[in-house]
């Protein structure tokens, strides 16, 4: 398995924030959704890998370089969005396609036309008059004609109106028809992580909290609706997250589900409402609890 | 495409219908999972747990290197129906039993449940 992202141990020290022992991998051909709070060091993670924040700690790898030393080799192939990039205001759309053309011999003139048409944007407008969701339509249609091998992409969606959050995922899913492309991209909205995303990474206050295959994190994870009647206890189970009671009813939060449980629960009587999936906010949300607060649990 | 059930559940449910309905016949071709993770906007790893379970219950048939095809249906798909209607009827059973339901009612419930798809059908 090609890696097309890598971070062992990476660490940054701010005076008021500190990114601790990251570990990352994203392999060739994935979407990694990165999910966290603001301020969990989400866009951080994203500078580092771009070279934008050279790491305290730790070992970075992107496409095969190390980063920050390689990052000039690295980056022809990288293709970086966020919010803040930098768009000469008094510019057109189709100077700036012109000027990325002239720097990346990969840039897809053809794609460029159809993604202008898609997106609904005019190449003969102003940069500094595009709406925020133009702007954001435009930045990603400047890197996704260069056809990078990766994207590393912060927040595309926020913001957005329904219409253009669809064109956008559209677009990045057929990026990654080439199962040869990669796509990183870090979001507070987990619908779009949820809808376009292989791989699922928490982060939280500088730490990553768990990450990996979006499928089994929506497997395991279940909410059960329990009724006890008073007095009795509900046995102690592993990989019980939460347990909350009001009156009779008690709802338990596990991040393993197994049919055994609603058994044990059963035995020990209790009667079992209902099993319910959760979705990735849900799941998100009281992993997250969990972990500021293990010993609650 | 979003109706609270897990995605991939929404697929094979689609895809069965397909081949129920007769709109997609045995040997028909599948997209490719990233064909049809870019067409529905759906991740890669949803797409392919989705064919894996039709793969599993014999509805399609995945041959290395060539594609995903539609199983041959005669020979599946009643019987497939048929073990996801009794699955749905014990639930229900389940259900009735634990809200203290009588099985006559629960009969009754399951006929206003036929009259009203009926009725929706025809309207």
């Amino acid at each position: 398995m090609t890696l097309a992202i890598r971070l062992s141990a990476v660490g940054k020290d701010y005076p008021h924030f500190v990114l601790k022992d990251i570990d990352l991998a994203v392999p060739e051909g994935q979407v990694m959704g990165l999910i966290g709070p603001n301020g969990a060091g989400k866009s951080t993670t994203l500078r580092i890998l771009m070279g934008l924040v050279h790491q305290d700690r730790g070992q970075v790898e992107v496409l095969g370089r190390a980063m920050p030393a390689e990052q000039t080799i690295a980056k022809r192939d990288v293709g970086f969005v966020s919010e803040d990039m930098r768009l000469y205001k008094s510019a057109t759309l189709a100077w700036h396609m012109a000027f990325i053309a002239s720097i990346y011999p990969e840039w897809d003139a053809k794609y460029a036309e159809v993604l202008v048409k898609r997106f609904g944007l005019r190449k003969d407008q102003k940069v500094g008059r595009l709406s925020h969701g133009e702007r954001v339509k435009a930045t990603l249609l400047l890197v996704l004609a260069r056809r990078p091998r990766l994207m590393v992409l912060d927040e595309p969606t926020t913001g957005l109106d329904p219409v253009a959050r669809h064109e956008v995922l559209s677009s990045l899913m057929e990026a990654v028809t080439d199962e040869h492309r990669t796509i990183l991209f870090s979001s507070h909205n987990t619908t779009d992580i949820e809808q376009i995303s292989d791989q699922i990474t928490f982060i939280d206050r500088g730490h990553i909290v768990e990450s990996g295959d979006k499928e089994l994190f929506l497997d395991r994870w279940r909410r059960v609706r329990l009724e006890i009647e008073p007095g009795v206890a509900l046995p102690v189970l592993p990989d019980v997250v939460s347990t909350v009671g009001s009156g009779r009813l008690s709802i338990v939060t596990t991040s393993n589900y197994d049919d055994a449980m609603s058994d044990a629960w059963r035995t020990a009587g209790a009667r079992v409402f209902a099993v319910e999936p959760m979705t990735l906010e849900e799941i998100f949300v009281a992993r997250v609890v969990n972990s500021r607060a293990p010993e609650a649990a | 495409m979003a109706d609270g059930r897990p995605m991939y559940l929404q697929l094979i449910e689609q895809v069965r219908q397909r081949v129920a309905i007769g709109d997609w016949p045995s040997g028909h071709e599948l997209p490719s999972i990233r064909e049809l993770a870019a067409e529905l906007s759906v991740s890669v790893i949803t797409i392919k747990r989705a064919y894996l379970e039709l793969e599993r219950e014999g509805v399609i048939v995945t041959r290395h290197g060539r594609g995903s095809f539609v199983a041959d249906t005669n020979v599946v798909m009643p019987d497939r129906f048929n073990r996801d209607l009794d699955r749905h009827l014990e639930a229900a059973a389940r259900l009735a039993a634990q809200l203290g339901i009588d099985p006559e009612t629960l009969e009754l419930r399951l006929r206003d449940a036929t009259n009203a798809l009926t009725q929706d059908v025809s309207s």
